[in-house]
């Protein structure tokens, strides 16, 4: 009898790193379908290509550079690439893209030292290039349904009129529920509020998500646009408004609970989210970009290690902060 | 009812239906049997026996030595053939064993018992235990008088019974307290004498719902007894899970449940004790569940200590032999891989698992994603994605700061990681490690 040796447990799940990964994907095709309807095929169009792009740059990089043992397709980089995909205008051209894939893949997650090893959410770092790199392209929004009439090909998204021109002229232009809907101006994967939500509760239901991390980012918002909102309702914004707009749905389900770069512990996650949530408010309300969740959650990543060092979990029989009884 | 349960933990597949109903069958005598003098936690028993000497079951073949250590017994009628050094796989390490050839049936040499236990005094209660060579028949094998020794400044408010079996797979625990109610209810009773705890409660996880009904059919109104319904979660049977689960009190870290007033003993153990004290029994046989996909025909079992696996695998029978992949000391979360079944069994086997390639996925290791699943599920609120760097770094100081002595080795951790990461067996071999150091340094 030839007889195995591995240590205990016996026992173990039969998820995978891939099985993660994939659940990420598959919350992500709601936003998929409905982008692709409102922005037409150039939309599913560039998703696509950025997934394609990204797992080929990890492929060339771990299997021809050998920066890796061997290489495992576990489909991280097709969701850095989706996300960072779905962050993009319809404005930018291929070069641009990748350009942004190259720094997504290449400078935020190997030269860290590729999968969980990475300190800043790879898709963000390649977004927040474009976005400095790129100006105009990133910030040129396509109307809903350019593609049915063609008289109108842009428009500014309801953020940037507001950002512009005050809240009035941005809820004149969209209703309430074309936000939530998605029928608006806006990055490719961002707009519909809806899609994003079914796919966030699929996650929610398979135990895929950092739960207090949106939970705490969205509360934050809602409270600070409250209090702004009392202080001077014409200049802040209701906090309804602050929600739908911009890309805030997606970065605090998708992007901000990105499993490698936000903190372990519910304590943590809580804190990350709420200090995510309170910058956001803080550069859209006084800074010169319209958005604020791409910045805030990288800034929140980069504090990831000082949050878990802070807040560990109280072991069991110790008292707090982890100190021994004898 | 109220189900009381503990922070963390996991669910694997019970896997308990192929042998919870069915009942406890003596197997036959062995021809021969391998006593490890290393039986029990602490220092191995010396031996007392030479080849060629002709002994009793029950009689005494080897000594305790120290203050942690028990008494080793015949467990069968017949003639010492000499001692041996074989491998212990509970240990890790070669150790002698006493091999006794048998000669005869059963010629019991009894310790001191009496059907009134109640003449005897908390003392000779302890000494009984001690010479019959109880040890904590849970896994650990801690020796049952040493635990039972209360030091005078210390009480015990809560005795809790072990009874929650929370290893997928192994029902020997469910099916003795179905069939031997009223001797684990007398068990307790001992107990109770001798410790005069002011609570005494049994703790049953609530897949064994019919043990809990027939225990609370067999206990009078007069007796000081409570159950308490366990959800069924893993580790739940584990010893400081269950306190906290019972009186929501914690051990403190590198203490013992006694400096919480709680002592906790397991339902085998119980029986142990009831069968020296009434019986005059020693310690050897016990029950043991023969299960797994690999075994033909599972069941529960009484078997002599020191049988070696393969005649207990013969009675229940085994599929292709190229199918087997794993034969396990215990259940299928904690239990040790056996190299071959021609090893010996010993005072702490509840299970011999066997395991089948079908049902042991061998998985590739990822790289850490920082899912967060394994500080979710540590019983004791461990973080042990972080203890796994600090341990592969060898930085051992910091590891021991961030609590890597206080882990029980339960295995969640390694259970629920979707990146296959060997996470609870380098913390078991960098805990030996630390521990060793710390001996060199004094």
């Amino acid at each position: 009898m030839n007889l195995s040796l591995q240590a205990a447990p016996h026992f173990r799940t039969t998820d995978t790193t891939r099985n993660v990964m994939l659940d990420v994907l598959i919350a992500l095709v709601p936003a998929v379908i409905v982008s692709t309807w409102i922005f037409g095929i150039r939309a599913l169009g560039i998703m696509l290509f950025c997934m394609f792009f990204a797992e080929f740059l990890e492929f060339f990089i771990v299997r021809v550079l050998k920066r890796q043992k061997d290489f495992v397709p576990d489909f991280s980089a097709s969701v850095t690439g989706l996300l960072l995909g779905m962050n993009l205008s319809l404005a930018v051209n291929w070069w641009q893209i990748l350009l942004g894939i190259g720094v997504a893949i290449i400078i935020a997650k190997h030269a860290f030292g590729g999968l969980g090893q990475n300190f800043f959410n790879p898709a963000l770092v390649g977004r927040v290039f474009m976005i400095i790199s790129f100006p105009t392209a990133m910030t040129t929004w396509y109307v809903p349904f350019y593609y049915k009439n063609p008289d109108i090909l842009t428009a500014a998204s309801p953020l940037s009129l507001f950002s512009e021109q005050g809240l009035e002229q941005a809820i004149q232009n969209y209703s309430y529920w074309d936000m939530f809907l998605g029928r608006i101006p806006g990055s490719i994967g961002e707009v519909s509020a809806l899609a994003l939500i079914i796919g966030f509760v699929y996650l929610l239901v398979k135990g895929r998500i950092k739960i207090m991390i949106p939970v705490f980012y969205i509360a934050t918002i809602m409270i600070f646009s409250s209090i702004f909102y009392f202080i001077n309702p014409s200049t802040f914004g209701t906090p309804l408004f602050h929600l739908l707009s911009g890309g805030l749905i997606l970065g605090a389900l998708f992007m901000a609970t990105d499993m490698v770069t936000s903190p372990m512990t519910f304590k943590g996650q809580a804190v990350f989210g709420i200090g995510a949530g309170t910058l956001t408010m803080i550069i859209r309300f006084f800074g010169n970009y319209p958005e604020g969740v791409s910045f805030s959650i990288l800034i929140m990543n980069a504090l990831v290690p000082l949050i878990d060092d802070w807040l560990k979990p109280r072991i069991y029989g110790t008292h707090k902060g982890g100190a021994k009884n004898a | 009812m109220q189900v009381f349960t503990f922070k963390g933990g996991v669910h694997p597949p019970q896997k308990k239906d192929s042998t919870s109903n069915k009942h406890i069958q003596s197997l036959p005598l062995p021809d021969y049997v391998y006593l490890f003098t290393s039986n029990h936690a602490g220092t191995p028993a010396k031996p007392v026996v030479k080849e060629g000497d002709k002994v009793k079951t029950g009689q005494i073949v080897a000594q305790a030595v120290g203050n942690i250590s028990a008494n080793i017994h015949s467990s069968v009628t017949g003639e010492v053939v000499g001692i041996e050094s074989m491998v212990n796989a509970s240990t890790g390490r070669k150790d002698n064993a006493i091999v006794i050839k048998r000669t005869s049936e059963d010629e019991w040499e009894y310790v001191e018992h009496a059907e009134d236990f109640q003449k005897f005094s908390k003392k000779e209660i302890i000494e009984i235990i001690k010479k019959a060579g109880i040890v904590g028949l849970g896994g650990a094998m801690f020796p049952t008088h040493v635990k039972l020794n209360i030091p005078d400044d210390k009480i015990v408010e809560y005795l809790i019974i072990n009874g929650a079996e929370c290893e997928p797979y192994i029902t020997i625990d469910d099916m003795l307290m179905r069939e031997k109610t009223k001797e684990i209810i007398t068990g307790i009773k001992i107990l109770q004498h001798t410790l005069n705890p002011k609570k005494t409660v049994i703790g049953i996880e609530d897949n064994k719902l019919e043990a809990l009904e027939t225990l609370r059919g067999v206990i009078k109104s007069e007796d000081t007894v409570e159950l308490a319904q366990l959800k069924t979660k893993y580790p739940q049977g584990a010893e400081k899970q269950l306190i906290n689960a019972i009186t929501k009190r914690e051990v403190p870290s590198g203490g013992l449940p006694i400096d919480i007033g709680t002592l906790v003993i397991n339902v085998s153990t119980v029986y142990a004790i009831y069968d020296a004290v009434i019986n005059g029994k020693p310690l050897v046989e016990r029950g043991i569940t023969l299960t797994g996909s690999g075994v033909k025909n599972p069941g529960n079992y009484w078997f002599r200590i020191g049988t070696k696996v393969s005649y207990l695998l013969n009675f229940v029978g085994l599929v292709k032999e190229d199918e087997i992949e794993k034969v396990l000391y215990g259940g299928p979360m904690m239990g040790i891989p056996l190299s071959s079944i021609d090893l010996p069994t010993f005072k702490g086997n509840n299970a011999i698992t066997v395991l089948t390639k079908e049902e042991i996925i061998s998985r590739k290791e990822y790289p850490c994603i920082r899912c967060a699943s394994c500080v979710k599920v540590c019983p004791m609120g461990l973080q042990p994605y972080y203890l796994k760097k600090l341990a592969d770094s060898r930085k051992n100081d910091v590891a021991e700061e961030n609590g890597i002595l206080d882990c029980i080795e339960c295995g969640c951790c390694s259970y629920i990681c979707p990146s296959n990461i060997e996470l609870s067996k380098t913390f078991s071999t960098t805990k030996k490690v630390i521990k060793v150091i710390k001996q060199r340094r004094g």
